[in-house]
């Protein structure tokens, strides 16, 4: 236990360290592209946390992750600062996923219905905000802008400072940074009475009833979690690209969502984060080449995961590490024990 | 409760409905504070539906179920286990995939701070003897640990009343023995209701046997009287119908 804490620890002071170098190592473009990485392992890990801890199979995060960049968006062009409008794109889509969540886990949809449900109302967001093209469809100073989205989104400024807006680096900073301290609170949220209890009623919903917990409460908490989580990461994406269009709500990402935490590995915090930025990263490899086409090769590595790896990348790694720290372990006792028997004494008995 | 005659438990007309299937047939049944009760009966006689009706994982197609005075017929799950019934399912209900300390930790908590949680749990761990093992997961364990587990779940909540359905079902003899013994403890301080096949286990531990039989309770007396009784063998072997 200790020990796993220890190198958890020293893993989270190496990426934090990668993180404060990441800038002076890379040249810009680099760094653009892995600050986009970044916000995408954000919404990796919104999925993977009530997926992989809530057993809550969501197939439209996206839904959330839209509304966090659309809400992002409307109130960064309205109010000019994106201090409150980073803190209406968390609360937008976790009251909505308060809302959603609520009609779902307590009217008992079952849990293929619910799938359903999630991946339903993600494209029904996405038409909506499709037909808004035209002057009429505009809150406030901002038009919502149909299919052609919203161009020229105010990116990040220093909290309460609109005229200090964030450079590239900053921005890295931001993302990187957000992605770590995400990933710290889910996993101390984990390791606390309530994380347990939500682990608890993915493995045996009704053990945990019996027990005297409410698994609809229980289910509900860990969903608007995730749709805070993901709203955030929708907020991070807009302010890479300083614009948002209707694709944010789309069929393609929601399903790349669910590949990235399939590929990572599933149940664990770290596996949607890898799985993410290394599809995203084969993604952009072959983008640049044009040989290939990405959706292909996307197609085939999901495969290949399910059949071969069908626990996910980090999960198949800590099992042959900790398959080799316990051969290792029984080598050296097995050592141990010769050597104390050769220590003592022939015929001291 | 200042009358000590009033029972813990009781039921009236309770009936349920599977489709055209009258699983259980309009029960009156009650239990007094403390009581140790075991319900037998041949397989499908409504006994495990009976049990299911009071921890309210089904809804009562009719009748009333009363637990220290209050309704709870309709109650959700886990607002029934708040009043205080816990129950050990036929097919153990455990969460396999965590170890037996998280396991007994996570029924303990709903009560508990997380530190007594802990406390009670290296003491419930104890009288289950699982002390050993309390690191592996439950899902590696034997079935007949596996129970005890759950039993010790059930424990760790501090119920009032335990219902146990089929606690030494796929036990050895010496599991089975420890067991009763466990039960013993149990009543000491609190009421149980076993439902059990073993008619040995239930020579072991039984004071009054409750006789289900087809939805309906066939009889209900002292375990010696109703293990001799030739309408309960009748039907344990097949014999007779009695309605």
């Amino acid at each position: 236990m200790a020990v796993k804490t220890a190198a958890q620890l020293t893993a989270l002071i190496l990426a934090v360290v990668a993180i404060a170098a990441a800038p002076m190592l890379l040249d810009l473009f680099d760094l653009i592209e892995l600050t986009l990485f970044a916000s995408m392992a954000v919404l990796a890990l919104s999925l993977g946390f009530i997926w992989g801890f809530g057993g809550i199979l969501s197939f439209g995060q996206t839904a959330f992750f839209g509304l966090g960049g659309y809400a992002y968006a409307v109130a960064a062009i309205n109010f000019g600062d994106s201090t409150p409008a980073i803190l209406l794109a968390i609360a937008l889509p976790a009251a909505f996923a308060a809302l959603l969540g609520y009609f779902t886990f307590y009217g008992r949809v079952s849990d293929v219905y619910f799938s359903v449900i999630t991946l339903t109302v993600t494209l029904i967001l996405f038409n909506v905000v499709n037909s808004t093209a035209g002057d009429e469809y505009r809150i406030g100073d901002a038009a919502l802008g149909g299919f052609n989205g919203m161009p020229a989104v105010p990116t990040f400024n220093m909290p309460f400072d609109p005229a200090a807006v964030l450079e590239p680096e900053a921005s890295w900073y931001v993302a990187a940074g957000t992605l770590v301290a995400v990933y710290v609170l889910l996993r101390l949220l984990l390791a606390s009475s309530f994380g347990r209890i939500a682990v608890a009623v993915k493995e045996n919903e009704v053990r945990a009833s019996l027990l005297g917990y409410d698994p609809r409460l229980i289910k509900l908490i860990v969903f608007v979690i995730g749709g805070a989580v993901a709203g955030l990461a929708g907020a991070l994406y807009v302010n890479w690209g300083a614009f948002v269009n209707p694709t944010i709500f789309g069929l393609a990402l929601s399903a790349q969502i669910i590949i990235w935490v399939t590929i990572g590995g599933l149940g664990t915090l770290i596996g949607p984060v890898v799985g993410c930025i290394l599809v995203q990263y084969i993604v952009s490899r072959i983008g640049t080449q044009q040989t290939f086409n990405a959706n292909l090769i996307l197609g085939a590595v999901l495969i290949g995961f399910v059949l071969l790896l069908p626990r996910g990348l980090m999960p198949t790694l800590q099992h042959i590490a900790t398959q080799a720290g316990s051969r290792l372990a029984y080598m050296f006792s097995r050592d141990n024990a010769g050597r104390a028997i050769a220590d003592r004494p022939a015929g001291a008995e | 409760m200042t009358d000590t005659a009033a029972p813990l438990l009781s039921t009236r007309s309770l009936t349920m409905l599977f489709g055209g299937v009258v699983a259980v047939d309009a029960v009156d049944f009650s239990l007094a504070p403390g009581e140790l009760r075991c319900l037998i009966g041949p397989n499908g006689a409504g006994k495990s539906t009976f049990f299911k009706m009071l921890s309210g994982q089904y809804v009562p197609t009719a009748g009333e179920i009363t637990f220290r005075s209050r309704s709870i017929a309709g109650s959700a799950p886990h607002e029934i286990a708040r009043l205080g019934i816990g129950i050990k399912t036929q097919v153990p209900n455990v969460f396999n995939g965590l170890d037996v300390h998280e396991n007994i930790w996570l029924a303990a908590r709903r009560r508990n701070s997380p530190s007594t949680a802990r406390r009670i749990a290296r003491d419930i761990l104890e009288r289950i003897r699982l002390s050993h093992r309390s690191m592996v997961p439950v899902g590696h364990l034997s079935h007949g640990q596996r129970q005890w587990v759950e039993i010790g779940m059930v424990l760790a909540g501090d119920p009032e009343l335990v219902l146990l359905d089929e606690p030494a079902a796929g036990m050895t003899d010496e599991e089975t023995r420890l067991t009763a013994e466990l039960i013993r403890e149990i009543n000491a301080s609190r009421a149980l209701i076993i439902v059990e096949h073993d008619i040995q286990f239930i020579r072991m531990i039984a004071d009054k046997v409750t006789v289900f039989h087809q939805g309906g309770i066939l009889m209900e007396d002292k375990a010696d009287t109703v293990l001799k009784d030739q309408r309960v063998r009748d039907v344990y072997l097949g014999k007779k119908e009695y309605a």
